[in-house]
């Protein structure tokens, strides 16, 4: 730096710059840079406000402008943030800021629900709202129309989230102890849930929409039976007791099972929406569909007691169908009171084949005439006990041969099949017989008869009496024979001395003879010569 | 009362050392000088005082809209997050058994900030007009803003330390929010121009107008 003190020379003096009072201090930068970053704070705030949406709700129970949040899947997608009550009073409505980048979860058919701690049969849910309180569920939806006004479902949806899968409607004319979220069934394994149910405008009859999880809704063909496995199915029937249970939740709280019989397995599967009946059983879901089941009417003489709509009819233990009706009449004009029981006769869907049928025979004739020729052979409706612990009893066909012939007539409507008395009755009957038979015994007249034979008697035994004393009289002189005889073989008898006497004499010639013998066999010279040599 | 026409080091051409206070006369022709003790650069006041405070001052006022629009302090428990701006910590505070809690915040959070604002504002205007009126009054406001300034960081502290303290994970934690980080600023900001501020300015315009009187 060059001293001003000691300028080198004549030099021009530079001009003197007054000094700059406004000159801009570096430090407006910290005001320009707290505005920049105010701003962007601003922006960035403006732009993570998602849009504002209206949902509308029953009731704000346990909603709280400004904590209650909308969830989507555990992740906070907005926030409540005010809850006014409508114009009318009716009605919640709430204000919900939601995130930024929500606009494509606001759509049309996007549904919104507040979730609370719920428990039912089928599951317990929302257990975390315990603590955290109740929040708003959605679920989203497909449509690409925006929507920024919702009504709230009262109730949470069953099937949520895009669980892949297909719905499919059910109709039943009961519901049982059906619900919503009630477990559907397939081979005992739970692949979805009824997701609703309406009952029809005509209030005949149930819609249920059933939702089945893939990869199991493949299963359902068009051919599949869907039943209600409820609980344990107890039926006390003429078959006796049967219980048919699904699983022990499906006994606490009710279910639907479902299941393709093996025929329909090959179909390709149901598309969705497709309406099925639903049936009491799996029995009833598995017998085949009617085919123009034949009504015939069976009328008995006797006490139908026990005998139910929907009893078997069997014919030599096949069943063949079942009764429809029992009911009674009177005929007006000979004033007979009877019970015709009208039932409905369907082999074919029951399991019996005909064999040998021509194709394109007439049908109805063929049948006639089997039904012809049974009877004439003595086939016969019987009723017969079922089961004595229910005393359900049912209708059997058999052949009787010792049935009074008949015949049918075929212009009736049903046509009457003939009946022979229950077993049953039969025995009763029988039973009746012998009780008359019995009350017609000449009881008085027997007794009449054995009286006299009872004196008869009498003078018999005493006649006996007599006769015995004469016998102690005989047999008393038998005795002094006897003791005679006694005493004749007595050891010290004289007669005994002499025969022993006797016998020991015998014995010593017998000893004799022996002597001789055995020299004569020595010496049978003797005989001629006499005794030699030997001297004594 | 000290009178008006009171010597004034600078107009008798003498500089005061901020530091040590020596008075000194600075070196014939240096545009800068150093204090002949403790090394300290020598002003006759501190330089573009005005402008700088008002700097400090308008980015103080910038900072000071968002550290009460945003939440300061973000509580999250199992009940799920929860965040809270001054002013709601305020309304959240307020009870028949806390408001005394209540009050201190709103007073230390909310008035402080805004009454050290529009009082330097005050100030650096009645300067900046040359205004006699009040010179007492206005010094002692100075004062005031200047000593009560560092406290308005009480509310960063305690939720610094809450934020550290409280992080009992999974069950609750705390986190500060970005409301925090703008009222730090205020804070700061407000206090760096109180710093700039040359409150000697407050009596210049006195003498001036005493020695152009007088």
């Amino acid at each position: 730096m060059v001293d001003p003190q000691t300028p080198p020379g004549p030099m021009p003096e530079s001009r003197a710059v007054p000094k700059k009072q406004t000159r801009l201090s570096l430090v407006w930068t910290i005001p320009i840079i707290a505005a920049l970053v105010g701003v962007w704070v601003a922006v960035a705030r403006i732009r993570s406000e998602g849009p504002k949406i209206t949902i509308v709700f029953q009731s704000a129970e346990g909603l709280e402008a400004g904590k209650t949040k909308i969830n989507y899947r555990g992740v906070d997608i907005g926030t409540l943030s005010a809850i006014r009550l409508t114009e009318d009073h009716q009605r919640v409505v709430a204000t919900a800021q939601m995130a930024p980048r929500t606009e494509d979860f606001l759509v049309e058919d996007t549904r919104m629900w507040v979730v609370r701690p719920r428990i039912s049969g089928a599951n317990v849910t929302g257990l975390g709202t315990l603590i955290s309180g109740a929040y708003i569920g959605v679920e989203i939806g497909n449509s690409k129309k925006p929507r920024r006004e919702f009504v709230a479902l009262d109730t949470p949806p069953i099937i949520t989230g895009n669980v892949p899968g297909r719905f499919f409607i059910l109709k039943t004319p009961d519901l049982g102890s059906l619900d919503t979220g009630t477990p559907l069934f397939f081979r005992r394994l739970q692949v979805g849930r009824i997701s609703s149910y309406a009952l029809d405008k005509d209030g005949q009859s149930f819609t249920l929409d059933v939702f089945v999880r893939a990869p199991y809704d493949r299963f359902v063909t068009p051919n599949t039976r869907f039943w209600q496995a409820s609980g344990v199915d107890l039926q006390l029937s003429a078959n006796g007791l049967s219980v048919q249970t699904q699983s022990l939740l499906s006994i606490l709280i009710g279910g639907i099972a479902f299941e393709t019989p093996p025929d329909g397995q090959s179909l390709p599967a149901a598309e969705a929406n497709t309406v099925f009946t639903l049936y009491d059983n799996r029995a009833k879901a598995f017998e085949p569909a009617a085919r123009s089941p034949q009504t015939f009417e069976l009328i008995f003489n006797e006490s139908v007691r026990g005998l139910a709509p929907g009893a078997p009819v069997e014919f030599r233990g096949v069943p063949i169908g079942e009764v429809s009706a029992v009911r009674a009449q009177v005929d007006l004009k000979t004033l007979k009171f009877s019970v015709p029981v009208t039932i409905h006769l369907d082999a074919q869907r029951l399991g019996v084949r005909f064999v040998d049928l021509g194709t394109g025979a007439d049908f109805g004739a063929m049948r006639r005439r089997l039904f012809d020729s049974m009877v004439a052979h003595g086939v016969r409706a019987q009723l017969r006990t079922g089961s004595l612990l229910t005393g359900a009893v049912f209708v059997a066909f058999d052949y009787f041969p010792n049935a009074p012939p008949t015949t049918l007539d075929w212009s009736q409507r049903p046509v009457r099949l003939p009946t022979t008395p229950g077993q049953l009755e039969a025995t009763e009957a029988k039973l009746t017989n012998i009780i008359d038979k019995l009350d017609k015994l000449p009881l008085e007249q027997i007794g009449n008869r054995l009286n006299t034979t009872i004196a008869d008697l009498d003078t018999t035994v005493r006649t006996a009496n007599t006769t015995l004393s004469t016998a102690t009289r005989t047999l008393a002189s038998a005795r002094g024979t006897i003791e005679n005889a006694n005493n004749f073989v007595e050891p010290n008898s004289v007669q005994s001395q002499r025969l022993e006497s006797t016998l020991s004499e015998v014995s010593r010639a017998a000893r004799s003879m022996r002597v001789l013998a055995d020299f004569l066999e020595r010496h049978p010279e003797a005989l001629l010569r006499g005794k030699t040599g030997e001297a004594k | 009362m000290v009178s008006p026409s009171a010597p004034i080091a600078m107009l008798r051409g003498l500089q005061t050392c901020d530091t040590c206070g020596l008075l000194s006369r600075p070196a014939p022709g240096a545009s800068e000088g150093r204090c002949p003790r403790c090394d300290e650069v020598l002003e006759f006041r501190k330089p573009d005082s005005i402008q700088r405070t008002w700097a400090f001052l308008i980015a103080a006022a910038v900072c000071y809209i968002p550290a009460n629009l945003l939440p300061v302090l973000t509580t999250a428990t199992a009940a799920g997050a929860e965040s809270d701006t001054i002013m709601q910590g305020v309304v959240l505070l307020w009870s028949p058994t806390g408001w005394p809690l209540s009050l201190i915040v709103l007073v230390a959070s909310i008035m402080i900030p805004s009454a050290k604002i529009l009082a330097l504002a005050y100030l650096l205007i009645s300067v900046r007009r040359g205004s006699v009126e009040n010179n007492r009054q206005r010094i002692r406001m100075y004062r005031i803003i200047e000593f009560i300034g560092r406290w308005s960081m009480v509310d960063v502290f305690v939720d610094t330390f809450t934020a550290a303290l409280i992080q009992l994970q999974p069950l609750m934690s705390v986190e500060p929010g970005p409301g925090l980080f703008f009222f730090a600023a205020v804070v700061v900001l407000t206090m760096l121009a109180v710093e700039s501020f040359d409150p000697r300015l407050i009596w210049d315009a006195t003498n001036l107008s005493e020695v152009a009187h007088g």
